[in-house]
């Protein structure tokens, strides 16, 4: 076996010196590309915040709060729109995460484990539908079937205060958005805590099988409690989620902008980011600028929450 | 090609971050010739095989310190660019690690083709044809060069990487516990491979097994570490006959008799 | 659409010999009981209806087969049963949505679609110009067109930006400061993910009215910009989740043959990890491709087909679903509508607007879920078998 009088090829034959004149070109332009774009992810989030608030100057300058003189209130414009988001994202909350828990639950420690990828899937599909079409669905099709409903809770339960008031038909309430957001922060909420269930560690479970429990005290006393910190990460993460959409609350409320706690009277709430939505194609000048100034309300309130459940996954997260 | 020149080793620290992982290391490995490089767990003989085609610094964080010359040039000179060391000194290493996504001819090539480098038909083929000859495997692939590399034992996988390194016709071949993976008929194809392939590149191979050691070098060295977080040391380096026989320092006898490590 | 579904086994139950359990065909008979009286309930309150019998059947099924349970087992394995019917009926609870949604929009939307006017799937080909009142015509075609360019802008924008950023992030944010730069960049990518799509919508009118004198413009470009910024998030932690699953080992094996960094990220790193990436920034594009609230704010509205992203304001299927939806029933003053453009006399239907829009909603299902079953089937088909 001797290869030495082999031609060697001039396609593979290795340099004569292994010095070289300069940075490669191709590695030098793939650094570039590569720093680029992390720098750029940089610009993008720092002209976001610029752009908002540049934006948003206007209508600051010339708000009572700054000016004194005007006739509109940055404060009185804004709070009734944050009370709608926030109460219409919690509602919503209320709603899912128990369902969630649930769905999580029955998936990860109830089906039958052939069953329980495809159950997964059918979950994650509910995440894949455009919000459009759950605005869409919501207003033409949920909304009739809601109305016995709100009609049943608000002649037997009218005095508790959510539950009271005059519910109209068209049930295009707060109540009626809430269902919706439900349904679109649910497979958020089910995919995090699913994960964390599954993570619960093997021994543990077992060993409260073995002394006697049934399958729900496993579950409480062992899956639960490991399960908590993902459980609140995963319903803040949904909170985020419930508190920037627009589609489901803009096709489905009549707005308003009061404080009121009666979620299934119509015309009495709305949220910043259907109110931006409606409001947007005959804004201009100042209007336009208060609208960029509720916009960047909610960044801010969206981020916090994001920080937060961001903040509950690092510290608390499965460790695997 | 002049007469091949040995590699000299002057002064080497090895660095991971601030850690010092091998300290002041002078060799000179001869051409053409195995040098086996032995010693216990973590002691740094990997480590220093990787400072010897520059394949250290590819961990973030590690460097190293001194002079390897190779054919009389510093590998560590500033204006020596890595990437033509690597194509000068191959390394094989302790897994067999073919390109899932090329076939076994592809993965001979890969030198060649990831280079951008253009190659004619025939070229190829002889190439191909060649390097397998040269890692022994062309009689058991040369039906199926175009099925995926992965297909092969891990034997085969094993001299499919040694294939892919002599097919970019390096001085030297680095061999990093080549055979820890392997069953015993594969680990004897390779070292029967080794002989053959000192005929023509200069080898280095750690190992863990010194009856691999004794059987397929011609000079060991012997590396070993005082303890945990202290740097590893090349205590001596011989004639392989000498080591196993009659080894000068007391740390190499106690640990070829067995008594430790 | 990205978790995938671990499983674990069922671990087997030991349980106690003195508690024996009642066969699982008890649930049967309890559930039965639950729906008859469910029935005989709410007929006599006059409230019958297929979903109201199945709620207070499944309620009175939950009292039933607890009250029996806590008679022949015990407190323990009662709450045990009530738990898992719970569970089963909280995933019940969400399947109803998720099928009631699909049934509308292929009865209601796929009808609409097939309808012949004037001929099958002329919905599909037609546009809006002319189209006023009730008239029973017309299509998406230039919605159709707004969001595949939208889309394949955005696209243009964010994979090249997602792609570099994951590669910065595995491959070049190692040590020094391009750890920190790192740092930074997988925090901000976090809140971007966060960015509520209406401040993207702003962002991307906020952008061009700054530097634009006509303070009303709209076009598809500033559509594609807001879309990106929703877009790149999700393209970065998706390429960066595949990419860190190429092994070391390839890497070295590339270096260790002389090849340069550049290349062997290319063609070893890209190469090895194709399939994920592809099925990752599929997922990303079904996910922009039914937003629509960034659109109401940059692209508007037009009736006809606009092939310039930079000139003009767009028709794209979310919004028009959305215009269509806010229109409502149609006022029918006679039998029929005639197009102001060409002439042509058309039926005035009342529902004409919504029928529309279930049609654009279901064009637009078909659209996501394509995309959703092309990722699976590249991901399924064209992974390499890396054997660890």
């Amino acid at each position: 076996m001797s290869t030495a009088d082999i031609e060697p090829d001039a396609a593979s034959a290795p340099p004569a010196s292994m010095k070289s004149g300069g940075r490669r070109f191709g590695d030098a332009l793939f650094n570039a590309l590569s720093v680029g774009s992390g720098l750029l992810i940089f610009v993008t989030l720092a002209a976001v915040a610029i752009f908002l608030t540049l934006e948003s100057l206007p209508a600051i300058i010339a708000s009572r709060e700054f000016s004194g003189s005007a006739d509109f209130s940055l404060i009185e414009y804004s709070l009734p729109l944050v009370f709608g988001t926030v109460l219409a994202s919690a509602i919503a909350l209320v709603i899912a995460i128990p369902i969630s828990l649930g769905i999580a639950l029955f998936i990860s420690h109830f089906a039958p484990r052939r069953l329980a990828s495809a159950l997964g899937y059918m979950i994650d599909l509910l995440a894949a539908v455009p919000s459009v079409v759950y605005g869409l669905w919501g207003g033409v099709w949920l909304v009739p079937k809601l109305e016995p409903l709100y009609v049943f809770l608000n002649t037997y339960f009218g005095w508790i205060p959510l539950f009271a008031g005059e519910p109209t038909a068209p049930m295009r309430n707060l109540a009626s958005a809430s269902v919706v957001l439900a349904v679109m922060v649910l497979p958020i909420i089910t995919a995090v805590s699913r994960e964390v269930f599954l993570q619960t560690p093997r021994l543990q479970e077992e060993a409260a099988l073995a002394l006697g429990a049934t399958r729900w005290e496993t579950i409480r006393t062992v899956v639960l409690p490991f399960g908590r910190g993902g459980v609140v990460a995963a319903s803040m993460l949904g909170l985020g989620r419930a508190l920037g959409e627009t589609m489901a609350v803009l096709m489905i409320l009549a707005p308003g902008a009061t404080f009121s706690l009666h979620i299934l009277e119509v015309g009495r709430h709305n949220s910043i980011a259907a109110n931006i939505a409606s409001k947007q194609a005959e804004a201009s000048g100042v209007d336009m600028s208060l609208l960029i100034f509720t916009g960047l309300v909610l960044f801010v309130l969206t981020f916090v929450i994001n920080a937060i459940a961001r903040w509950i996954v690092a510290r608390s997260g499965p460790k695997s | 090609m002049a007469a091949p020149q040995p590699i000299n080793v002057e002064d080497l620290n090895i660095y991971y971050g601030d850690f010092l992982a091998v300290e002041g290391v002078d060799v000179q490995i001869r051409p053409r010739s195995v040098t086996a490089l032995i010693g216990p767990s973590g002691c740094g003989k990997s480590t220093f095989l990787r400072t010897l085609n520059r394949m250290h610094e590819v961990i973030p964080g590690a460097y190293a310190k001194g002079k390897v010359e190779i054919n009389g040039e510093d590998i560590y000179d500033a204006k020596v660019d890595p990437v033509n060391v690597r194509r000068r000194v191959g390394m094989v290493f302790q897994k067999a690690n073919p390109f899932p996504t090329m076939s076994i001819r592809d993965n001979v090539l890969a030198g060649v083709k990831l280079n951008n480098r253009r190659i004619s038909k025939s070229a190829a083929d002889e190439l191909v044809e060649r390097a397998l000859k040269g890692a022994n495997l062309w009689n058991e692939v040369k039906d199926r060069l175009d099925k995926p590399g992965m297909g092969l034992s891990g034997g085969q996988q094993q001299r499919l990487c040694i294939a892919r390194t002599i097919a970019v016709k390096p001085e030297v071949v680095l061999m990093d516990e080549p055979c820890s993976a392997l069953d015993p008929i594969s680990t004897l194809a390779i070292e029967d491979l080794i002989h053959e392939l000192k005929e023509e590149y200069t080898i280095v191979i750690v190992t863990h097994n010194m009856q691999q050691a004794s059987r397929v070098s011609d000079r060991t060295g012997f590396f070993n570490i005082a303890g945990t977080g202290k740097p590893g040391h090349l205590i001596e380096i011989d004639d392989t006959d000498t080591i196993f026989t009659n080894p000068s320092n007391k740390q190499t006898e106690d640990y070829i008799s067995g008594r430790f490590g | 659409m990205s978790t995938p579904t671990t499983v674990r086994t069922e671990p087997s139950v030991h349980r106690p010999r003195d508690e024996r359990r009642l066969p699982w065909y008890h649930l049967v008979f309890t559930g039965i009981a639950g729906l008859l009286v469910a029935i005989a309930v709410l007929a006599i309150v006059g409230a019958l209806s297929v979903t109201s019998a199945i709620l207070l059947g499944f309620v009175l099924h939950l009292l039933f087969g607890w009250g029996y349970s806590l008679l022949r087992e015990g407190p323990r394995w009662a709450t045990d049963r009530l738990m898992t019917l719970l569970v089963i009926g909280a995933f019940a609870i969400s399947m109803f949505p998720l099928l009631s949604l699909l049934w509308s929009v292929i009865s209601r939307g796929l009808t609409r679609v097939i309808a012949a006017r004037p001929t099958t799937f002329a919905f599909w080909t037609e546009d809006m110009s002319g189209i006023i009142g009730g008239a029973d015509a017309g299509g998406v075609f230039h919605a159709i067109v707004g969001t595949l360019l939208i889309t394949l802008w955005a696209s243009i924008i964010s994979i090249p930006v997602g792609l570099f950023t994951a590669i910065f992030l595995v491959e070049y944010a190692n040590v020094g400061w391009k750890r920190t730069l790192g740092r930074g960049v997988t925090f901000l990518v976090d809140v971007m993910t966060g960015i509520p799509s209406i401040v993207a919508g702003l962002f991307g009118l906020a952008v061009f009215i700054a530097f634009m004198p006509d303070q009303s413009v709209r076009m598809g470009i500033m559509g594609a910009v807001a879309l990106s910024l929703l877009m790149i998030p999700t393209v970065v932690r998706n390429s960066e989740e595949m990419l860190r699953l190429v092994p070391m080992d390839l890497r070295e094996a590339a270096y260790a043959l002389g090849v340069p960094k550049w290349l062997t990220i290319v063609k070893v790193v890209l190469r090895t990890a194709i399939a994920g990436l592809t099925t990752g920034i599929t997922l990303a594009i079904a996910r922009v491709i039914g937003e629509t609230a960034p659109l109401l704010l940059t692209v508007g509205m037009v009736t006809s087909v606009n092939w310039n992203m930079f000139d003009g304001r767009m028709a794209t299927l979310p919004t028009f679903i959305n215009q269509q939806y806010r229109n409502g029933n149609a006022n029918c003053m006679s039998d029929t509508v005639t197009n102001p453009i060409n002439q042509e006399v058309y039926a005035c239907a009342v529902s004409t607007n919504i029928d529309r829009a279930w049609a654009a909603a279901f064009t637009l299902i078909v659209i996501v879920m394509v995309l959703n079953i092309i990722a699976r089937m590249i991901s399924h088909y064209f992974s390499p078998k890396l054997s660890r």
